[in-house]
């Protein structure tokens, strides 16, 4: 017979194990899925975390990929893990993401073809601004009607997908080019680009704007009475009313701060690797951000691990695409597979499996 | 002698680190109320989570009836007609009690059926319970009698039962006992848990004194005075609290015809509250469970907002103030429940004695927090108050309830508080633990600050209070000089009536 034993304090081995556990479980899970598919499985896996680095014919391509797939992973992630601390769940990044870039791109658009090196500092706040007010719909609500913030947060980046459409067909139109959708390109405006800083290397101000935001996270939780209320709030609420904590305020600061890093993120990436206000801009980074920092273990430093791997499994994930002909959303199963592995591997830090025998007579 | 019912034969039981049980055996008679005796820590749970079937002894033997007797888990003991009446109760607010007690059967018959015999034992055992009643709107102590009437209803063999009266009024304590006595007449065996000398001297033919989780004596507590009992439980000669001499000084904290919605839907409203406390007086309210002991707190503490000018402190009105506000104008509370309110349980006692004494104590600077301070802190709490732990590093919740409570007290009283607030400073806590709590109160008030004890043990409330009110329904009664008041009246306050019954006597 199988029984659960409650463990006293939450193993600390698990915690730092499970991650990598779950990793490798998902690695032959997925080969098992991918054999069904009728391809080499070896090879398949081998695709998606080898080769990107270290094979010579792509090599060269899809490493600088690694950098500006993993930055907005890690800034959106980051922010998240700080409200999820607090259990405040904020499933609605992409959104935010969208409304980042839309606002980066709109003062961008705004002031073309006028150069200036004043520009980018303000696309960048108001990507921030975009993310911050796109997250303060289910913070306010939340606060004020106590409706759900998980439901909010999600149903409103089904509408951030409609603003995105509206303005890639209508107001952010190119008109230079008025039969495509999508907007000028601002790679080519050079006051708006978030250009490269190394060559070759996908090492731009996102990248930058990641490792501020990790650093900066890090300090807060572990320095600042704002961490230490935003866990002690996620551990015992009634413990943090006694502290002085304001449930609302935190609610506030966690979605406001989550959706400002996460509409950097999409600022960064319009004016950069995306380019320009397209249709099929947002590429799921908002969804795979939640994933990031629960393999992260809602830890700065972890979730930069994470970010690396879940980096990984995009370039990976196009590569087989290319070379295999594996469908597109094999690899986001492959995503859902890694936390689903790890939230069930999560229970062994709690709990502790004994086997007994069967009950005597 | 009755013939022995179970037989405990050399208990051994290891966790990591400690030896919680070692060798322990004793018997308890059929139709005995054998009392099980001891400081927290001293292995008590322990030992009752063995017979009960929850934890497994690595060495030793038990036998029921003559048989051995090994319980893999609850189910098993109760099917042998054990049962175990918790300190915390396991119910549901939402549910009614004859739903409730269905949730505990093994074999639940249909509800009606359950009602009738809920009824029909209540009854028989003088524990009057409505079955069609929901539980949220209950007093502790009918919420015990549900727990009593779920295991009655399964007439176990043997009742185990968990310091039972820490949450009942002096006349439930009574109906209690009368209860048990009777159980006990008709051959059930009572295993009782608790600390109180006088309850287990006037109830119980044996007790059993376990310490360091050893067994120290086996004995017949009608033969020996409380202090006896006291001093085996404790190992070491006890002191009753002193009171130093003080005089009493100006009104530091007031409360005026104020009257607050509780934030919990089975909580209870307070009602047109008003109160003065001075400087170096102790006022303690009495009150049974449940009677808006807990909104006073919040109200105190600033939890929960009041109307700005009702509550006053040094005449400054305080009543909007949040508890941070508070705390920098040196109002602090200690909320009843420990591990959850007071202390959050997965944190460190570092990080606990942030918890409230961050501003005060200055461990902060700017919002950044000096841990290497916070920690020294923590330290100087367990070193001052005798909190036996490893050290500063371990989390709130693998504390026991009577060193988690001095240490939550500890961190108030090092805040240097002009007014305290505490409720149920000592439930469930030892007695060499409460004396330690109780006599930092006093000393406390000896530096002049005003100390506001919300308890419901009334020889705790009789032994540090200058002046005395209950809470009843939400109300509090008038404030009169502790001395000299019977505990007579002091029921009557509890019931709600004690003002009139001053009237009565004014009258005549």
């Amino acid at each position: 017979m199988i029984r659960l034993e409650r463990r006293k304090e939450p193993s600390k081995i698990w915690r730092i194990a499970n991650p990598f556990l779950a990793v490798v479980l998902t690695m032959i899970a997925g080969g098992i899925m991918f054999a069904a598919l009728g391809k080499d499985p070896v090879a398949a896996i081998r695709l998606i975390f080898f080769d990107p680095l270290f094979s010579e014919q792509f090599g060269s391509y899809s490493r600088p990929q690694l950098l500006i797939k993993t930055a907005p992973l890690i800034l959106i992630a980051v922010g998240l893990a700080i409200g999820f601390k607090a259990n405040i769940w904020n499933i609605g990044a992409e959104g935010q993401y969208i409304m980042g870039a839309l606002f980066g791109a709109g003062v961008a658009l705004a002031f073309y073809p006028i150069e200036g090196w004043y520009i980018f500092p303000l696309m960048i706040l108001a990507g921030a601004l975009g993310g911050f007010m796109w997250a303060m719909i289910p913070a306010i609500l939340k606060t004020r009607f106590n409706t759900n913030e998980i439901l909010v947060s999600l149903l409103l980046v089904y509408v951030a997908e409609r603003i995105l459409a509206a303005m890639a067909l209508g107001l952010m139109r190119n008109p230079d080019q008025p039969g495509f959708p999508g907007s000028r390109d601002l790679r080519r405006y050079d006051s708006a680009h978030n250009a490269e800083l190394i060559a070759n290397t996908g090492l731009h101000w996102g990248v930058v704007a990641a490792l501020i935001a990790v650093i900066f996270a890090y300090v807060m939780m572990t320095r600042h009475m704002l961490g230490f209320h935003v866990q002690l709030a996620g551990q015992a609420p009634r413990a943090a009313r006694f502290g002085g904590v304001s449930p609302a305020r935190l609610v506030i600061i966690c979605l406001g701060l989550a959706g400002a890093l996460a509409g950097l993120a999409g600022m960064f990436e319009v004016s950069g690797p995306g380019g320009q206000v397209r249709i099929e801009f947002a590429t799921g980074y908002g969804f795979t951000a939640i994933i990031v920092a629960f393999l992260g273990r809602l830890n700065p430093i972890g979730i930069v691990l994470a970010g690396f791997l879940l980096g990984l499994t995009y370039i990976g994930g196009e590569l087989s695409q290319m070379m295999l002909q594996l469908p597109g959303a094999s690899i986001q199963v492959f995503q859902g597979m890694l936390l689903f592995f790890l939230l069930a591997l999560d229970f062994q830090t709690n709990y502790r499996i004994r086997l007994t025998q069967g009950a005597r007579a | 002698m009755p013939a022995p019912l179970m037989q405990l034969d050399g208990l051994t039981k290891s966790y990591p680190g400690v030896r919680a049980n070692d060798d322990i055996s004793f018997n308890i008679g059929e139709g005995q109320i054998h009392a099980l005796l001891g400081e927290n820590g001293a292995g008590k749970s322990t030992l009752v989570k063995m017979i009960y079937g929850l934890v497994r002894p690595d060495s030793g033997r038990m036998t029921l009836h003559g048989e051995p007797f090994a319980p893999s888990q609850p189910t098993e003991a109760r099917l042998n007609g054990i049962a175990m009446v918790f300190q915390h109760f396991s119910l549901f607010d939402a549910l009614d009690v004859a739903e409730n007690v269905a949730l505990g059967m093994e074999n639940p018959p249909p509800l009606r059926d359950l009602a009738r015999r809920i009824r029909t034992v209540s009854e028989a055992y003088g524990l009057p319970l409505d079955p069609s009643r929901l539980v949220g709107e209950l007093s502790a102590g009918e919420r015990q009698r549900v727990e009593i009437v779920r295991c009655l209803l399964q007439d176990p063999r043997l009742l185990i039962m968990d310091e039972p009266t820490s949450v009942l009024t002096p006349q439930e304590v009574e109906i209690l006992f009368r209860t048990l006595r009777k159980l006990a007449s008709e051959g059930t065996a009572i295993l009782y848990i608790s600390h109180k000398l006088e309850e287990i001297r006037t109830l119980c033919d044996e007790a059993t004194i376990l310490r360091g989780g050893r067994k120290v004596a086996t004995c017949d507590p009608r033969e020996k005075s409380a202090r006896e009992l006291a001093e085996l439980m404790v190992g070491q000669i006890l002191t009753p609290p002193e009171r130093p001499a003080r005089a009493m000084g100006d009104v530091v904290l007031e409360v005026e015809n104020l009257s607050l919605k509780s934030s919990n839907p089975f909580g209870t409203s307070l009602k047109d509250i008003s109160f003065q406390l001075r400087a170096g007086e102790v006022l303690g309210i009495a009150g049974v469970a449940g009677n808006g002991q807990d909104e006073l707190l919040l109200m105190l503490s600033g939890e929960l907002r009041a109307p700005r000018d009702q509550v006053r402190l040094r005449g400054k009105p305080v009543g909007h103030l949040g508890p941070n506000g508070r705390r920098g104008l040196g109002v602090v509370a200690a909320p009843e429940e420990r591990l959850g309110h007071a202390a959050a349980p997965d944190m460190t006692l570092t990080e606990n004695a942030l918890l409230s004494a961050a501003r005060r104590k200055r461990l902060e600077r700017g919002g950044f927090i000096d841990w290497g301070k916070a920690e020294a802190f923590a330290r100087d709490i367990i070193t001052r108050f005798d909190v036996r732990t490893p050290g500063p590093h371990v989390l709130a919740r693998a504390l026991s309830g009577g060193n988690l409570q001095k240490f939550v007290i500890g961190r108030e009283i090092e805040l240097d508080p002009d007014v305290i607030i505490v409720n149920q400073p000592t439930w469930g806590v030892d007695a060499s633990a409460a004396a330690t709590i109780r006599q930092a109160l006093l000393d406390l008030a000896g530096k002049g600050a005003a100390v506001l004890v919300i308890s419901q043990d009334l020889d705790e409330l009789l032994e540090v209070a200058d002046s005395f009110a209950a809470l009843n329904e939400g109300r509090l009664s008038r404030v009169r000089p502790a001395k000299g008041l019977s505990v007579e009246e002091i029921g009557l306050m509890m019931g709600g009536s004690g003002d009139m019954h001053v009237a009565h006597e004014a009258a005549e």
